[in-house]
């Protein structure tokens, strides 16, 4: 598969202050990619440097073949951008505002007008199309800054953090709208600090802190890359023994390592399910009583605090 | 072309949303406008708003000087300026004062002409102008009518003493005449037919008298001044978007920064157009006003806004927060509206001040606008519609060197 976009060597300076350091990474058509850091990390230095907003001081990027340094306005034809801070102006309607920008993307007339009804009906507005924006929600206002990037169909959207500070119901919508888009063929640069999002959305996942790519690769690379193996927890009750559980399984065929915990039992192994069956039998066999039993898979939160020693939100 | 115009548009629209801003804009240039009227008493019927000053004479002195002063103020020349009333009671002149029922009481006291005629007056008696604080305008008229006529007696008196001390010296008189010959000298200069003590006369250069009605110059006064308001408003909304993110959601739409900058201040422009025009049908419907040439008064207006935008401009690039914009614009809208003649005519403030005041649009567009309403078309604006126009030029490159500067437009 082609890919959309191309970054090299992207550094963005700012007098003694490197903001992006030398990040290089694709995106291949039809893929969202998600970019995963704390607050700070360069995300938005990142996509500012990709919508042409600011002139890289290093490296390169190309969209649709097009470099973002030499060909700008080529760019600015093939990319949405959806920003973090809501762009719009509360003063309009909402239908008035996708006029507005849709005029800047060089549509016009009927078409303009089709296109805003659709967006309007993708986005859950079209009732309340012609009131002024600013008498919205903030989730409503999350949606009509979506809308304005979708306007022009463009072939590679960015996303810088859409869900930032709204509610669950208007979240969920927002990434149902992505995974929508994507099913469509729109390729998808996401910013985040939710690991859940680009857990869920994401085909592939860059992990980004202090302006530098640290991690590249789909969620199961990743978590394999830094050694994370499933963790199988065995909850038992108060009056049972669980040290003398942890004793029985530490010597069991593909078994790593066993913690202790109050009255929990962790057990890391490469595969939880495959020795699942062998760790009950042994519990059995010694007389324990196991409450529940619950498999965690290694996620990229546990990743990033593997790379970085810091949890995402810190 | 095209996104200029959307931009721009876009902006004009709103601006006519914002509330607050619109009472800026709109109604606080007609309401000053409709209070200086009052004030002048343009409401109260009369054609130039500067007649019939109702004036309440008492004189005591029913002797030369006196009734000279009486003569002054009933004179052809002040015949449609003041509107006189004479009573004998200096007591009932101050209440009909007290009670708002003319602008000022002049009571001139008994043995005044002997008094100020005499060769060793004992002590100087005064004429007391009572004035009326709610009528500052037409009150002070009465006063500088009467300060003129005193100056003109001051004049006689001295031209008195100096001739009778010559014609003395030279034997042409004797002493014991000096006194009777001095009082007559003096008393000739003071009342005799000397011109008018004052008189109110408009006219411009090369042009045939006419009325001027003062309305004319308050109303483009104060729509000239909140212009100012209006394009700071505009520099303002530019750093606001900057702000809000909209103008770099701008920036990264097939748009140049060249179309942005342009539909900004296109924005600003044709808000500025709108409000003078909207000023202008308001105080020529309801109030009568005549404003003068219509092709003069369109050509003045673009030109006039087009000043001022250059210097909201000017002002957009070189601040960095919309606060700091509103506090700087309010700032310049006062100054320049003191500067530019719209609460006191230029004629009035000193040489430096005038010569100041030649960078303000408020300046230049109020020359335009008194000569349009004085009967002037046109041809006879050239100078202030050059001026104006070099100015919005100027000042607009001057901004443009500073953005750029800045990097405000980075793209």
């Amino acid at each position: 598969m082609s890919s959309i976009l191309e970054v090299k060597d992207l550094t963005k300076k700012y007098e003694d202050f490197v903001a992006v350091k030398g990040i290089s990474f694709d995106i291949r058509e039809g893929e969202i990619f998600s970019l995963l850091g704390p607050n700070g990390a360069g995300k938005t230095t990142t996509i500012s440097m990709l919508s042409t907003l600011y002139t890289p001081s290093g490296g390169d990027a190309l969209i649709g073949g097009h470099s973002v340094t030499k060909e700008p306005m080529a760019v600015r034809q093939i990319i949405g951008v959806v920003p973090q801070e809501l762009a719009l102006y509360e003063d309009l309607s909402a239908r008035e505002n996708l006029n507005f920008w849709g005029q800047m993307y060089n549509l016009g007339g009927k078409a303009l007008k089709l296109r805003i009804d659709e967006i309007l009906e993708q986005i859950g507005l079209t009732d309340k199309a012609d009131q002024r924006v600013k008498t919205y929600s903030g989730g409503m206002k999350r949606r009509v800054n979506i809308g304005v990037g979708l306007l022009h169909k463009p072939r590679l959207l960015f996303m810088d953090e859409p869900t930032v500070g709204i509610d669950p119901q208007s979240r969920r919508a927002i990434l149902d709208t992505v995974i929508a888009l994507n099913k469509q063929g729109m390729s998808v640069l996401y910013t985040t600090h939710y690991m859940e999002e680009a857990a869920e959305l994401s085909s592939r996942v860059g992990i980004i802190d202090h302006g530098e790519l640290i991690a590249l690769g789909t969620q199961k690379e990743l978590t394999e890359q830094v050694g994370q193996a499933e963790t199988l927890l065995l909850h038992v009750d108060e009056n049972q023994q669980p040290e003398k559980l942890a004793a029985a399984l530490k010597g069991l065929a593909g078994v790593n390592q066993v913690d202790l915990t109050d009255h929990t039992v962790a057990v890391i192994t490469p595969g939880a399910e495959e020795i699942l069956a062998s760790v009950v039998a042994k519990a059995s066999e010694i007389g324990m009583k196991i409450r529940s039993i619950e498999i965690r898979e290694p996620n990229l939160e546990a990743v990033f605090l593997h790379l970085t020693g810091r949890a995402l939100r810190d | 072309m095209k996104k200029i115009f959307l931009i721009g548009l876009k902006d004009l629209r709103i601006v006519f949303r914002d509330r607050p801003a619109l009472l800026l804009i709109l109604l606080a240039p007609f309401v000053l406008t409709l209070g200086m009227g009052f004030i002048t008493g343009r409401f109260t019927g009369s054609k130039s708003g500067l007649s019939d000053i109702p004036v309440i004479i008492v004189n005591q002195d029913k002797a030369q000087l006196g009734n000279a002063l009486v003569d002054a103020f009933n004179s052809t020349e002040l015949s449609t300026l003041v509107k006189t009333t004479e009573v004998d009671d200096p007591a009932a002149a101050r209440r009909s004062i007290d009670q708002n029922q003319a602008a000022a009481a002049v009571i001139i006291p008994a043995g005044f002409s002997i008094n100020t005629l005499s060769d060793n007056p004992t002590q100087p008696l005064k004429i007391e102008v009572y004035t009326n604080p709610t009528s500052p305008t037409g009150s002070g008229i009465i006063q500088t009518i009467v300060e003129e006529f005193l100056g003109r007696v001051e004049i006689g008196r001295v031209a008195g003493q100096v001739t009778v001390t010559q014609l003395v010296t030279t034997g042409l008189v004797s002493p014991q005449e000096a006194g009777k010959i001095g009082s007559a000298i003096g008393l000739q200069q003071a009342t005799s037919d000397v011109p008018p003590v004052i008189g109110l006369k408009t006219a411009s250069s090369g042009q045939a008298s006419q009325d001027f009605d003062i309305l004319a110059y308050l109303a483009p006064g104060m729509a000239l001044m909140f212009l100012m308001y209006t394009v700071s408003y505009g520099g303002r909304s530019l750093l606001a978007e900057l702000k809000q993110g909209t103008l770099p959601r701008l920036l990264v739409s097939p748009t140049s920064a060249t179309q942005v900058l342009g539909g900004k201040v296109l924005g600003v422009y044709l808000t500025g157009v709108a409000q003078m025009s909207i000023l202008i049908l308001a105080s020529t419907l309801l109030f009568h006003l005549k404003w003068g040439d219509p092709l003069g008064v369109t050509v003045l207006v673009l030109a006039a806004v087009f000043g001022a935008t250059g210097w909201g401009m000017l002002l957009t690039s070189m601040v960095r927060t919309p606060a700091q914009m509103g506090g700087l614009g309010s700032t310049l809208m006062l100054i320049f509206g003191i500067l530019g003649g719209s609460f006191i005519s230029l004629n009035n403030m000193p040489p430096f001040i005038q010569a100041i005041s030649k960078i303000t649009p408020n300046s230049w567009g109020l020359d335009g606008f008194t000569t349009l309403a004085l009967g002037g078309s046109l041809a006879d604006i050239g100078l202030p519609l050059m001026a104006l126009f070099l100015m919005g030029a100027l000042l607009f490159v001057a901004a443009v060197v500073v953005f750029n500067r800045r990097g405000l437009l980075q793209n």
